[in-house]
């Protein structure tokens, strides 16, 4: 399971570095930006999704690997 | 260093605009229908403007008013939506609906840059204010801010009915946009004042609106005199000093972004401070949760923020169009229902109710698309430390007299006097 914004459509809510701070972090204007390679540890895939379904812009996609 | 002249008297004396503005009739008094006849200035609305929309929603579901010269009103999660992310068919030149439409000519800059900007211009202003209002650097104000909530429950000693919203929510607002503005906090009651000029003044005659705001502007352009003569670290130097495309901002770019930082910031976060605390005031269930469950409070800020959202904003029509079912004509206001938009049943799972634990939120209290609330981490960060202050020190509450609790009308919907109860 991997993480992704949409830099197009992220308008810096900050919804997914509040409910995933593992996930996300902010840059210095406020956008979220995705830690690292973006990979969801386990443990971590509610807070991954919880950061998608909350999203206000849909800017965060969640790419289920098989 | 070179005097900064942008202020001198070519640009105090020189004549405000508006003359140019577009004018019409002003009409008040009952609606006869909401779907033909909107007005969000009735004490109806005022008082309950959740079943009015939630009616709108079954059968219009884009209502109109021939009143502030024409305008529409969706209250739909898509239409909103898709009027917000349009900014090229409904233009942010106004935000506020009122008697008088600025001109064309004003776009894409407006009178106060961001919020009454469209692109390309929109982007290079947003860019200059955004590092100061990243989560970050709002979490710097988070000690101060939770030291003056304490302040003013401490002031509450020895008595057993308070007003929420005159004695407390009211105040943090006022206060921490006064620091990070750098402006006098003793000047606190004129800042309320400014901003029921420009949010709540709609129906008064066009001239008596021109005068106000021309009073805030004198008080603005005296804090710019102040802070030339000596420059500090705060907002109001930072503007007069920084640069857009090799240049100072124009003056009027100054005091209008300076404006717009002092009136967004208070009626906005006093309202939905005061709506959270009315609404567990009124539901004992919620407020004994959020008691026994401190780390409850984020997820139910969110739901609060989405059943209360305190903002509806405004947008002008660029052009004719069939839009939406519905013949817009350029110039048409349309009233941008936030609050509409999250108590819509096609995007929210029992939307007309207050869940306290909805993990699940995509609400647009702070908007949707380019103009999403400049200040939405700092109205985030004084709703929560401002719940977290008095559920920590005031955990039993209660309406004190559930008839004498009054709502703001207009664009900024909150609690103006709320007494609670706050000892048996």
């Amino acid at each position: 399971m991997k993480v992704h914004i949409d830099s197009g459509r992220c308008q810096g809510h900050g919804r997914c570095y509040d409910l995933a701070p593992g996930l996300f972090g902010d840059d210095d204007e406020g956008y979220g930006q995705v830690l690292g390679n973006g990979i969801v540890p386990p443990g971590e895939e509610k807070a991954a999704r919880l950061a998608v379904a909350n999203c206000p812009e849909r800017a965060i996609d969640l790419l289920e690997e098989t | 260093m070179a005097v900064d002249n942008r202020f001198g008297p070519e640009y105090r004396d020189a004549d405000d605009d508006s003359a140019l503005f577009i004018r019409n009739e002003i009409i008040t008094g009952p609606v006869s229908d909401w779907a033909t006849d909107f007005s969000h200035l009735e004490p109806e609305w005022a008082a309950d403007p959740y079943p009015i929309q939630d009616d709108l929603r079954q059968r219009c579901p884009i209502a109109h008013t021939g009143r502030f010269g024409g305008g529409w009103l969706p209250v739909r999660y898509a239409d909103v939506a898709a009027i917000a992310y349009d900014t090229d068919r409904f233009s942010s030149r106004a935000i506020i609906m009122n008697n008088a439409r600025p001109p064309r000519e004003i776009a894409p800059v407006g009178g106060s840059p961001p919020i009454s900007s469209d692109p390309p211009f929109h982007h290079e202003a947003r860019k200059l204010l955004l590092p100061a209002f990243t989560r970050s650097a709002i979490s710097r104000l988070e000690p101060a801010t939770r030291a003056f909530c304490d302040s003013l429950i401490d002031a509450f000693d020895g008595r057993d009915v308070v007003d929420a919203a005159q004695e407390y929510a009211q105040h943090i607002p006022v206060r921490v946009i006064a620091d990070m503005l750098g402006f006098p906090p003793e000047d606190g009651p004129q800042f309320r004042e400014f901003v029921a000029d420009l949010l709540e003044g709609i129906n008064l005659p066009t001239d008596e609106r021109v005068e106000r705001v021309h009073r805030l502007f004198q008080y603005l352009l005296a804090q710019v005199d102040e802070h030339l003569a000596r420059p500090r670290d705060d907002l109001t130097s930072y503007l007069l000093d920084v640069e857009l495309g090799g240049h100072k901002l124009d003056p009027d770019h100054v005091v209008g972004t300076m404006a717009l930082l002092l009136i967004a910031g208070i009626d906005t976060t006093w309202s939905a401070i005061g709506a959270s605390l009315w609404h567990l005031a009124s539901a004992p269930a919620d407020r004994a949760r959020l008691v026994a469950e401190p780390g409850l409070l984020p997820i139910a800020m969110e739901e609060l923020l989405r059943a209360y959202a305190p903002v509806t904003m405004a947008r002008l029509v660029t052009q004719d169009m069939h839009w939406g079912g519905v013949d817009m004509k350029a110039d048409d206001w349309i009233l941008l229902s936030f609050p509409a938009a999250n108590r819509d049943p096609a995007q929210f799972d029992r939307a007309g109710q207050v869940i306290i634990d909805r993990e699940v939120n995509r609400h647009a209290a702070f908007g949707l698309g380019i103009h999403r609330c400049l200040g939405s981490h700092l109205a985030r960060m004084e709703l929560r430390v401002a719940l977290q202050a008095w559920l920590d020190r005031i955990p039993v509450f209660g309406l004190a007299d559930p008839a004498a609790v009054t709502w703001a009308a207009g664009q900024i919907r909150g609690p103006r006097t709320l007494p609670l109860r706050i000892r048996d």
